[in-house]
């Protein structure tokens, strides 16, 4: 297979796809991780949740309200999915992860890969594991652009766009605003942030549900792309996590950047060696962690 | 010299008749009990097409037969070997060391149902395999207890390789899943396709269990073969087609084929998607009366048709548990001499027959997916386009590597 510039770049443009996924979930990852201080395991199951929540509203909703016509459409699952998921993370952090704020790590890390482990398995009870398709595409989404290079489908061009968008925006308001400013420092030193009047458990609660509704977002982008099934978080969550560690845990903008490298870096072995592109990312992970154990973008503790 | 001939003669009549005698009083039910257990992908990519279904077949089979075989009970127990064929290999052995497992079944995933038949061989025990697709299984890899029930890569490659091949496919492109099954499919398909005078202008291969495939889908279309081939299965192959028609691939010139394709894969696909897709198939539910029967009765259990992995273990079952009966005893060697000299003839299997190689010959059928339009209620997806025999779809025994096949 020659590798002409055609290929290359429409490689570039599939990585970009798949990286955008990779940076969405990672930054939700990195925002918890360096508020919170937790693995937050249940990530992918979260995802996964989300594409549900558009899948099961676009389907279920009507029929279960008594009007069978009535569907959850895809721009308004866009802002229910993270909604509903983030009010979900929010229970979760008030009754379980708060008890385990004194502990180390790996109590939190524990906890959330059970909760994994029991929403998966629950909905592997309910729906079909190969996947069900989700048909809420809109019209105005459907069809291919030309890129010049490229036939591309117009959903995965505005799937790039809005997540690039989300992405940069969060990175903006954690480190650049007010706001921002306000969380770093309740993570540094809460006890002199309440001194200030500001109410730490709950910007810590927020910011838990916001990185989760993060994930639901993805989900819903997710879902008129891959197949919505009860698999697809675990699949996707153990390469968000090597992508975190290569980016360094915690750090915003590398956990973004690193998403989107390794992305490209996975579409580009496709084409070379397509039965190492499931390894590679793992591969550059050792790599990384022996020679910047802190990850690329990590500050040495 | 005459009486040591005599005396010769003597000792080799002893030698001959002593084992046979010293042999204590068999026992016709082997522990008591027959057990069978099916070892299957129960939560991964290959789940909705066996998994649990599989598992439904087998008991909706020993339900049937009574519970009972020669007075003593049937016993049916379930694994998940997560496409790992470490696991599976590990559980068998745990099946037929301490849970006195008798005939293992299911096996979907050809580098698991390699490992467990091989194991079955080294302990006597039988494998009867419904799920696996690599034909190796009845050539290097036979075992005197291993049987192939329900399809292989070589019907599949055959009878839809021909297909294609015949209305004009002639170049081919391949996405392959990266082990045993899919390389097998690969290599047998690409077979059939070069004998019709086609050609294979390139292949790539892919981890099981991919999420995206574009970037396949993009080579395959920059090769500029007619016919792009799906060597993959279940989870796989639904992503493979969904994505290749965001893409806009299959629709102008190229066109997309399916080389395994289950029920269960076009109900996730939606015939919309799906619609006009040619493949084969050792069963479809809705075929006749018996199949039509049967396959309400597992819908009312598994609340979804049976794919033919699910119906062919109710069959394979069936057939085990009538042999044992026949064969007045469980024994591996019986059981197995009676399973390959019986007609098998059920719902499932039209004019089935085991051959000396474990092949399960039957009827295969060429399915197409049914027009939106055309279809009739949730699980009216498909229609038989030719039926073909047995004998024609499997590999003959003259092609066969198989070591009990003499030449």
């Amino acid at each position: 297979m020659g590798m002409s510039v055609q290929t290359v770049l429409s490689q570039v443009m599939l990585g970009l796809n798949n990286g955008v996924f990779y940076a969405i979930l990672s930054l939700g990852l990195a925002v918890i991780f360096g508020l919170l201080n937790i693995v937050n395991f249940v990530h992918g199951a979260l995802y996964m949740l989300g594409a549900y929540v558009a899948l099961l509203g676009f389907t279920m909703l009507g029929p279960l309200l008594g009007k069978p016509d009535f569907h959850l459409n895809y721009w308004a699952a866009l802002i229910v999915a993270p909604l509903v998921v983030g009010a979900l993370g929010v229970l979760i952090e008030k009754t379980m992860l708060r008890r385990l704020r004194k502990f180390d790590h790996l109590y939190g890390l524990l906890l959330t890969f059970g909760l994994a482990l029991i929403i998966q398995g629950v909905f592997t009870n309910y729906f079909n594991v190969s996947g069900d398709a989700y048909d809420g595409k809109p019209e105005s989404l459907s069809g291919v652009v030309d890129l010049g290079f490229m036939l591309f489908p117009k959903y995965r061009v505005w799937v790039i766009g809005i997540s690039l968008a989300v992405c940069f925006g969060t990175w903006f308001v954690i480190e650049r605003t007010k706001l921002g400013s306000y969380l770093r420092a309740g993570t540094e030193n809460p006890e002199l942030v309440k001194a200030f009047g500001i109410n730490v458990p709950l910007m810590i609660t927020l910011t838990y549900g916001f990185g989760v509704g993060l994930a639901a977002f993805a989900g819903v982008l997710a879902a008129p792309i891959y197949s919505v099934s009860p698999v697809m978080g675990s699949e996707m969550i153990i390469t968000v996590f090597a992508v975190v560690v290569i980016g360094g845990m915690g750090s915003i903008m590398g956990s973004i950047l690193t998403g989107l490298l390794l992305g490209m870096v996975e579409g580009f072995t496709k084409v070379v060696y397509a039965p190492a592109s499931s390894t590679v990312i793992f591969l550059i992970m050792v790599l990384v962690l022996l020679v910047k154990p802190a990850g690329l973008f990590g500050k040495e503790a | 010299m005459k009486s040591l001939l005599t005396l010769a003669a003597l000792a080799a009549t002893l030698v001959a008749t002593t084992p046979v005698m010293a042999a204590p009083p068999k026992e016709v039910v082997s522990d008591g009990v027959v057990k069978i257990g099916v070892l299957t992908d129960m939560s991964g990519v290959y789940s909705t097409l066996g998994g649990k279904g599989t598992q439904v077949g087998v008991e909706m089979a020993v339900k049937d037969f009574g519970g009972k075989v020669l007075g003593k009970p049937i016993v049916v127990i379930g694994a998940d070997h997560q496409n790992k064929a470490d696991i599976a290999s590990a559980k068998a052995r745990e099946w037929f060391d301490n849970e006195k497992v008798d005939m293992i079944t299911g096996l979907l995933n050809s580098g698991c149902a390699l490992a467990v038949q091989k194991l079955g061989g080294d302990k006597h025990r039988i494998t009867m395999n419904t799920g696996a697709a690599s034909t190796d299984l009845t050539n290097g890899a036979w075992t005197p207890y291993s049987i192939h029930y329900v399809y292989d890569t070589y019907a599949l490659g055959k009878v839809t390789g021909q297909a294609v091949v015949q209305t004009g496919g002639k170049s081919w492109f391949f996405i392959t899943a990266d082990y045993a099954f899919g390389q097998s499919l690969e290599g047998n398909t690409s077979l059939f396709v070069k004998k019709l005078g086609g050609k294979v202008v390139g292949s790539v291969r892919h981890p099981l269990s991919s999420a995206d495939f574009s970037s396949y889908l993009l080579q395959a279309q920059a090769s500029g073969a007619q016919i792009i081939g799906l060597a993959n299965a279940g989870g796989d192959t639904i992503n493979a087609i969904k994505q290749a028609r965001e893409f806009g691939i299959g629709q102008k010139g190229q066109k997309l084929v399916g080389l395994l394709i289950f029920d269960t894969d076009i109900k996730s696909l939606g015939l919309n998607v799906a619609q006009g897709m040619q493949f084969t198939s050792g069963f479809y539910w809705d075929r006749d009366n018996a199949t039509r029967a049967f396959s309400k009765r597992f819908f009312d259990i598994h609340k979804a048709m049976p794919t033919m992995d699910q119906a062919g273990a109710y069959s394979a079952t069936m057939n085990y548990l009538k042999a044992i009966k026949a064969a007045g005893t469980d024994e591996p060697d019986a059981v197995m001499a009676k399973l390959k000299s019986m007609d098998i003839s059920d719902f499932f299997a039209v004019n089935g027959k085991i051959r000396i190689d474990g092949r399960m010959v039957h009827d295969m059928y060429l399915m197409e997916v049914k027009k939106p339009s055309d279809s009739k209620g949730e699980w009216d997806l498909l229609k038989i386009v030719k039926t073909v025999p047995g004998d024609e779809a499997f590999m003959p025994l003259s092609e066969s590597t198989c070591p009990a096949v003499k030449k």
